[in-house]
């Protein structure tokens, strides 16, 4: 029981909470008996009243005395306004009967509702009431509901109300519950473009003096620190859907004539399709296009979206060079989830010439082994980099600019206040509040390539609060490698540094493609992916990752390692299924098979979730021991691969049974954990 | 969600209690359970494990609740008792001892509680409403038995209750609430019948009820609470929509709900309280942010809260136990990888084995 101390019953509590039991008991069967046979006289509805009374919670009571109420004004013959009054009355005072034995009554609070909703109450007695509510408990979230419905329904202004939320927060700070309802109205006042809070500007500067007045007197009462941070949101927020990056990138030339096309944008967005995007070879407008969506959801949504394309050859001129345009056909036909379009034009153009390119399909006999010595540095001037330097230059072409002058002052002055703050108090949000103002400050800077300059004051914040709150270690550490890897991406120099010419130690002709080597960095989250799309190969082993979360942007992708990582779960490898060009990877060494709960199920495509059929096919396929366990899951990410090399050793799951299914489900696989099959 | 919540169980629970217990003879008869799993079980029926849940005493406190069914709160908690018998029987199936309660009574009893509308009330003769017809539904599917059922009645009932705008109302009355939207979205679910009702818009209506801090209330504009946060990812798993989801945000602010002594609160500044390991957590591990917490610490605060004498957890060491804080704290030890006890679905509140039994065959 909520609240109640644990205490063995003496005789006399015993005795006196079986008497109470009996008398309830004996209304409860009163009060059925009544209900079942339509009975609604005044005995009847005292019988009731006395069993709400002592139980609040009783929902088919609270039935019972909303069936007596129209039985009893419909038997009136004519309207006799003092008799509904009366009835009325009758029925808020029950209710307030009641809440004053529980306020939180789910009941009692809809019934009142229900009632007020037929017929007239003043404002003024609703309004004393819920302020003697509110005064007793001032987070009684059923009172703060309340107050919002009678509020609607009596057309008091938001204006008025947001008073009653500044007065209430004058009264106590601590209050959650108020400034939740604040950025309610404020929202509302921002919608509707009410003089005073349109544009957003004119609130926001006095909000931020409001909480900070809140937090700086205890930091460590959370209640002004989520309203912050909306704040912030609200100020750095660019408020529509917009392309962000691609591939190939804007400018570039590729010598593949069938490539993916893939499409990142800033949010979830809708609709990318044959009408709103146009894909122009040289003169030609290709029909024949179908955009699909880079993730597992039904409704269509999604921040990568991908097609093919096959540049038709027609006779023998191998040396022609095409053009290649894609572009915002009808751009406001892509909408994101809350339903805002994209508004702004937007075109990508680059080159396909036709000549040989490397082919992993070459030397698909021979293992690859992604070891130190099997890699050497990248020039700065080798060709390989010219591909992403063109990226890099035009990538931010296209990126919307959202920095305006009043957004840079504010995060500005409240980098100020903040640093101030954490001069003289040892406070963890404090801190997380600054690295996060710091992103702010570096995500709305003004210059076109990625700005970073705050990064390393970042991530030393959040070494420290790992130290501070080590309850919230993880969080911190995830924050920490999303920071880390953003300013890994920022430019070419940077990425340089983690790039490596994959070239066999023990032969000196054997290549591959270049590869990213994020290894043994302890990230535990990847992110950054718009700036990764050219990824072909990608070394992540050593880490503590346990989700690849957005990893199908990179389409591109052909070898990846994943040894020695925490992923928990096939159903964590759900990424790869949309990797159609995945040849090599390691996932040995993590914990596949170790858990019995499995965090990555509803994020992925499940039946569970009502985004993935259950396969007959499996049905087919899978013996009656493969049915059972992790077969399934294997089965549904690697099913659609064509794998030649894999790695699985020291998993959980990957027993011999397993080794021995895995063989039969990738019929190209030549490497199984360093053994070559025949 | 946060009242004072018991429940008399009654008689319903006709007992085996020296029986043999299910864990045991699930091994026996279904060898493909892995190994390490049937280890750990030898480990807590030693005492070995992490071992301080006292798992035969809280068997036994749900099994014999019946012996209290004159006191004052099992008596008040009558209009409840459908969904006080779904806790106690999902808390004896994680313990593995769902064996020792005899299943046509159950069923029977179950099925008394339906109304002719199809919906089902909280007790006999009591008024149908979608929150007890969940749980009729889920106990059925503990027993396999969803069969029992006219599923055409009981979906076209449910069906019956989306309003135009997507929301769920909880009965013919009119009340409206995401977790209205919840139960009406996994009742469906469960019974294959989600076509039954118009989706997106229920999902529209869900999403309309975000707030500022990524969480969710129980009407547009309500104050996120991590009930009704549970009730709303809950629905958007269920419908693969989690993309809705602001996960970063959502799951610093849930992380948040951690206080010093490792338990979970419900709201900023509130006090921690056993259920929400269940409400709290299961949103956690939905959206694949549970490693924000420390799971160790909160598994402490849990095994803190049991009565060891007698059985039962409360929400508070030392407070007066009941059947449902019993339930989330051991739904909540499962859903911390607790040994010994089996896996619960975060999204269906069932055992991972009945929702594979549903969706994968």
């Amino acid at each position: 029981m909520h609240g109640r101390p644990r205490k063995p019953a003496t005789p006399v509590d015993e005795n006196a909470s079986a008497l109470k039991a009996a008398k309830i008991r004996s209304l409860q069967s009163q009060f059925l008996l009544n209900h079942h046979n339509n009975i609604y006289t005044k005995e009847a509805l005292e019988i009731n009243a006395k069993l709400i009374e002592s139980n609040p919670e009783f929902m088919t009571a609270w039935n019972y005395r909303k069936l007596a109420f129209e039985h009893n004004l419909s038997n009136q013959s004519e309207a006799d306004s003092d008799h509904i009054k009366s009835v009325m009355d009758e029925e808020l005072q029950v209710v307030e009967n009641a809440l004053r034995k529980n306020f939180k009554s789910y009941g009692a609070w809809h019934h009142r509702k229900w009632v007020i909703s037929k017929g007239s109450s003043s404002t003024e007695r609703e309004l004393r009431l819920l302020n003697l509510f509110q005064k007793q408990d001032t987070r009684n979230f059923h009172a703060w509901n309340y107050r919002r419905f009678i509020a609607g329904l009596k057309n008091i202004s938001d204006e008025k109300e947001l008073q009653f939320t500044t007065d209430m927060i004058n009264d106590n700070f601590s209050n959650y519950s108020a400034w939740h309802n604040r950025s309610v109205l404020l929202s509302h006042l921002l919608e509707k473009k009410v003089v005073g809070y349109f544009p957003k500007e004119i609130f926001l500067k006095e909000e931020y003096e409001f909480v900070r007045n809140a937090v700086f007197t205890d930091p460590d009462d959370q209640s002004g620190w989520f309203y912050h941070l909306w704040l912030l949101d609200q100020t750095v927020k660019v408020d529509m859907p917009n392309l962000v990056s691609s591939w190939p990138p804007h400018g570039s030339e590729i010598t593949k004539t069938t490539f993916p096309i893939v499409l990142f944008f800033n949010e979830p967005v809708e609709g990318v399709n044959l009408q709103t995007v146009s894909v122009q070879v040289e003169d030609a407008i290709f029909k024949n296009i179908t955009w699909s969506l880079l993730s597992a959801n039904k409704f269509k949504c999604g921040q990568a979206w991908l097609t093919h394309l096959t540049i038709p050859l027609g006779e023998t001129n191998s040396s022609k060079i095409f053009q290649v345009k894609i572009s915002s056909e009808y751009s406001q036909g892509i909408i994101s989830s809350n339903d805002v379009p994209c508004s702004q034009h937007w075109s990508i153009e680059f080159r396909v010439s036709v000549c040989h390119d490397f082919q992993l399909e070459g030397q698909s006999l021979r293992r690859m082994l992604m070891t130190d010595e099997n890699f050497c540095t990248v020039g700065i001037n080798s060709n390989v980099m010219d591909l992403f330097k063109s990226y890099f230059e035009l990538a931010s072409d296209y990126e919307q600019p959202t920095s305006s002058k009043w957004k840079s002052e504010m995060i500005a002055s409240e980098l100020d206040q903040y640093r101030e703050l954490l001069s003289w108090a040892e406070c963890k949000i404090g801190k997380l509040t600054l690295a996060r103002l710091l992103m702010a400050n570096d995500a709305i800077g003004t210059t076109v390539a990625p700005n970073t300059s705050h990064v390393e004051e970042v991530l030393k914040l959040y070494s420290e609060l790992m130290e501070l709150d080590p309850a919230h270690y993880q969080y911190y550490k995830d924050e920490y490698s999303l920071a880390f890897l953003k300013q890994v991406t920022s430019s070419k120099e940077s990425l340089m540094k983690y790039c490596g010419q994959y070239k066999e130690s023990t032969s000196s002709n054997i290549t591959g493609p270049m590869c990213l080597r994020l290894n043994s960095l302890s990230l535990s989250q990847i992110g950054s992916f718009e700036r990764l799309l050219w990824v072909q190969s990608l070394d992540l082993s050593h880490n503590q990752l346990h989700s690849i979360e957005g990893l199908e942007a990179l389409q591109l992708l052909s070898c990846l390692n994943l040894s020695h990582n925490k992923v928990g779960s096939f159903m964590a490898l759900d990424p790869l299924r949309f990797l159609k060009s995945l040849r090599v990877l390691n996932i040995s060494y993590n914990e596949i098979g170790a858990h019995t709960v499995d965090t990555r199920r509803y994020l992925c495509s499940s039946p569970l979730s009502h985004t993935f059929d259950y396969d007959k096919k499996f049905e087919e396929f899978a013996t009656g021991d493969e049915k059972v366990l992790n077969c399934w899951e294997a089965y549904s990410v690697f099913g659609g691969l064509d794998i030649m090399q894999l790695d699985v050793v020291g998993n959980a799951a990957a027993d011999e049974r397993f080794m021995l299914f895995l063989v039969k489900l990738l019929p190209g696989l030549k490497w199984l954990d360093g053994e070559e099959l025949h | 969600m946060s009242q004072e919540f018991n429940t008399n169980l009654g008689t319903l629970f006709a007992v085996n209690l020296d029986g043999p217990s299910r864990l045991h003879r699930r091994s026996a008869t279904q060898p493909d359970q892995s190994a390490p799993f049937s280890d750990r079980i030898d480990r807590f029926d030693l005492g070995l494990g992490m071992g301080e849940l006292a798992a035969e005493k809280h068997a036994k406190y749900i099994l014999t609740v019946e012996k209290k069914k004159d006191d004052i709160e099992s008596v008040l908690m009558e209009h409840l008792r459908i969904n006080g018998a779904y806790w106690g029987l999902t808390t004896l199936d994680i313990l593995g001892k769902l064996a020792a309660v005899d299943q046509e009574t159950v069923i029977s009893w179950v099925m008394s509680c339906q109304h002719e509308s199809g919906g089902f009330g909280g007790n006999e003769g009591h008024d149908p409403h979608l929150l007890y017809t969940l749980s009729a539904i889920q106990i059925l599917a503990l027993f396999n038995k969803i069969d029992t059922l006219d599923i055409e009645k009981v979906s076209n009932y449910i069906s019956t209750l989306q309003n135009e705008d997507g929301s769920f109302s909880g009965d013919k009355w009119g009340e409206i609430d995401t977790r209205f939207s919840y139960v009406a979205i996994c009742s469906l679910a469960l019974l294959k019948q989600l076509d039954k009702i118009n989706v997106e818009n229920a999902v529209k209506y869900i999403v309309s009820c975000k707030n500022l801090d990524g969480g969710f209330g129980c009407t547009p504009g309500a104050e996120s609470h991590a009930g009704q946060i549970f009730c709303c990812i809950g629905a958007l798993a269920i419908t693969g929509c989690l993309h809705y989801v602001d996960k970063d945000l959502l799951g610093w602010w849930l992380c948040e709900r951690q206080v010093k002594s490792g338990g979970l609160n419900g709201r900023p500044e509130k006090l921690p309280d056993v259920c929400y390991s269940w409400w709290v957590l299961s949103s956690l591990i939905i959206i694949d942010r549970v490693h924000w917490i420390d799971k160790e610490k909160l598994v402490k605060f849990i095994l803190d809260c049991q009565d060891k004498e007698n059985g039962g957890i409360s929400d508070r060491p030392d407070d007066a136990v009941d059947v449902f804080h019993t339930y989330f704290g051991v739904a909540g030890l499962s859903l911390l990888e607790y040994p010994g006890l089996k896996a619960i679905d975060p999204a269906y509140a069932l055992p991972v084995d009945v929702i594979n039994r549903i969706f994968l065959h």
